[in-house]
């Protein structure tokens, strides 16, 4: 027995060919039946034919499903999912970067150490017990309210929720309470590439700056931003693709006006239209491809 | 980087950052803990043992544990076979494999889910427990693979080369040179892999039919704010239960090159 063992394991090792084939075979075959296998099955019945009338889907195949994405309808939900993403984007990429350079530049080893626990817990904690807190925290008996009437500021909260686009009701139904809700939820995401990123700006770098008389501004301008920026755009690939794909947050917090995701969601639940809900999960797709690309060309990929 | 001092405005901006990301969790801990009797509001256990009393929250829990346990030993082997083939050679094709493992993390989680279905629904398989496994699996087999292929790199190859030369056969060296060094690699993604199991919700709504796991037991109770106390109590244990496996690979996999968790 030891000798069969020892036999097949140095066949193994001299044959490294095969054992590398014996390696991959079961990842390979997990992912290539059961993961590309499921995108495919998605992808193809978004050409199946879905008859309004009978609610039933057919099998003959048709572009329809596509063409109709372009309806003003569903291209309101694309741009309406769209711009919270950038939106998103945008102010995660504004609040993690001083908490980044903060701990980088500034921290000690233990505030480092601090700060990276501190980052890591918000981000791995649970998505539903997070989305859960804040619709206590923003609902009308809620904490906010509550801070707002004491500080007397109730009236500027209000004037606030008259803006349009990012007002409403309540703050739990305005679009300025989901759009607070995303940019908390993939924040940590933001934070964790961008201290990468910056961890490996040389010092010497920004002293030489100084040295050579630019202002803090300008060295930031100038040197550090330009070095940095493939971790910010590495970071923005989460919170922008998260913030596409999401349905649930839609769901729970904000006005009533359908996203991609919950589109997708009430397409194949409650109508049963899967083609249609197939094809809309085909835009996230390709934002978040072209996303990548112009990512990769940014460098990205290294600073991940 | 070296540290002179740092300016009021950006320690407040950080520290403020950091305020903000916390004082959710921290609203949460805190709101599991309080009574409100009549005006009163006091400090109480009683909705622990209110919790407890629960069956469809213990089988939700239970559920839960039993899915990630699974799907992480699951992801542990094929996330280990793939960093370990994928590691030291190039070949044709390993970018392409490396991407499919990216895949199901870098797509939004409502894509994988809906493609599971619409896989389930051409092949007639009833949604369940196996679903909910497969779908996660799926999603972890990355994490393992992160962890361990960093290890893996920083592995001196001439150890094996050593173990090899004075007589090793390959099983001996894997057993005795190759797992010890990969022991903390393993372990910690194993223990990111089941925080992310437990408490995933996005593809585990369109793979679970009607099983209920604990995060969609959560979602259920959105609609009853009657339940709003033991919601409370039970959003802070899955708290609780994903903080110590993060806190734990933290910690295994300080030191190291790879950041535990680097793209969730």
């Amino acid at each position: 027995m030891p000798q069969l063992s020892r036999t097949v394991s140095n066949t193994l090792y001299r044959k490294n060919n095969l054992f590398l084939f014996l390696l991959l075979t079961p990842p390979l075959l997990w992912f290539g039946v059961v993961y590309l296998g499921s995108l495919f099955a998605l992808l193809w019945q978004s050409f199946y034919t879905f008859d309004s009338f009978s609610m039933s889907v057919s099998n003959d195949l048709t572009f329809e499903n596509y063409r109709s994405l372009f309806d003003a309808t569903n291209l309101d939900i694309i741009l309406r999912t769209l711009s919270m993403a950038v939106a998103v984007t945008l102010a995660c990429a504004c609040i993690a970067f001083p908490i980044a350079y903060y701990m980088t530049r500034y921290g000690s080893r233990a505030e480092k150490g601090f700060f990276y626990i501190a980052v890591m817990l918000p981000m791995w904690a649970s998505y539903i017990v997070k989305t859960y807190a804040w619709t206590v925290i923003l609902s009308q008996q809620g904490i906010l309210y509550w801070l707002f009437n004491h500080l007397d500021l109730t009236s500027a909260l209000e004037s606030l929720l008259q803006l349009p686009v990012i007002g409403g009701n309540t703050l739990a139904t305005s679009q300025l309470g989901r759009f607070i809700v995303f940019t908390y939820i993939w924040l940590p995401f933001m934070i964790l590439p961008i201290q990468a990123a910056l961890e490996r700006v040389p010092t010497n770098l920004l002293q030489a700056s100084a040295d050579l008389g630019a202002k803090p501004a300008q060295t930031f301008r100038k040197v550090l931003f330009p070095l940095v920026f493939p971790g910010v755009v590495a970071g923005s690939i989460f919170t922008f693709s998260l913030t596409l794909g999401d349905y649930i947050i839609p769901q729970l917090i904000g006005p009533s006006g359908l996203y991609i995701g919950t589109m997708v969601y009430t397409m194949q639940g409650s109508i049963g239209n899967m083609p249609l809900a197939a094809a809309f999960t085909v835009v996230p797709i390709i934002l978040v491809s072209i996303y990548l690309m112009l990512a990769k060309r940014a460098g990205a990929f290294d600073a991940l | 980087m070296h540290s002179d001092k740092s300016p009021i405005w950006l320690k407040t901006l950080a520290y403020g950052g950091l305020v903000f990301l916390h004082f959710p969790i921290i609203f949460i801990l805190i709101n599991a803990f309080v009574a409100n009797d009549g005006n009163r509001t006091h400090f109480t256990l009683r909705w622990f043992s209110a919790v407890f009393a629960r069956d469809d929250v213990m089988s939700a829990i239970a559920l839960s544990l039993k899915v990630a346990t699974v799907a992480t030993f699951l992801a542990l082997i094929m996330g280990t076979m793939a960093a370990a083939a994928l590691y030291r050679r190039n070949f044709l094709g390993k970018e392409a494999i490396t991407t499919m493992l990216i895949l199901p993390i870098a797509l939004p989680g409502i894509i994988t889910g809906i493609a599971l279905l619409s896989a389930m629904n051409i092949l007639e398989i009833d949604p369940g427990f196996w679903t909910i496994v497969v779908s996660h699996a799926t999603f972890c087999v990355v994490i393992i693979y992160n962890n361990v292929v960093a290890r893996f790199r920083r592995m001196p190859h001439s150890l094996v080369e050593a173990s090899m030369d004075l007589g090793a056969d390959g099983f001996m060296t894997f057993r005795h040179i190759i797992l010890p060094q990969l022991a903390t690699a393993l372990l910690a993604g194993a223990l990111l892999a089941f925080a992310l199991s437990f408490d995933e919700l996005i593809v585990t709504i369109f793979t679970a039919g009607h099983e209920v796991t604990l995060p969609i037991w959560l979602l259920n109770q959105l609609a009853r704010p009657r339940d709003a106390a033991i919601t409370n109590v039970v959003a802070m244990m899955v708290m609780l239960i994903t903080a110590i496996p993060i806190i734990g690979a933290y910690y295994l996999t300080r030191g190291t090159e790879a950041i535990a968790g680097s793209g969730k």
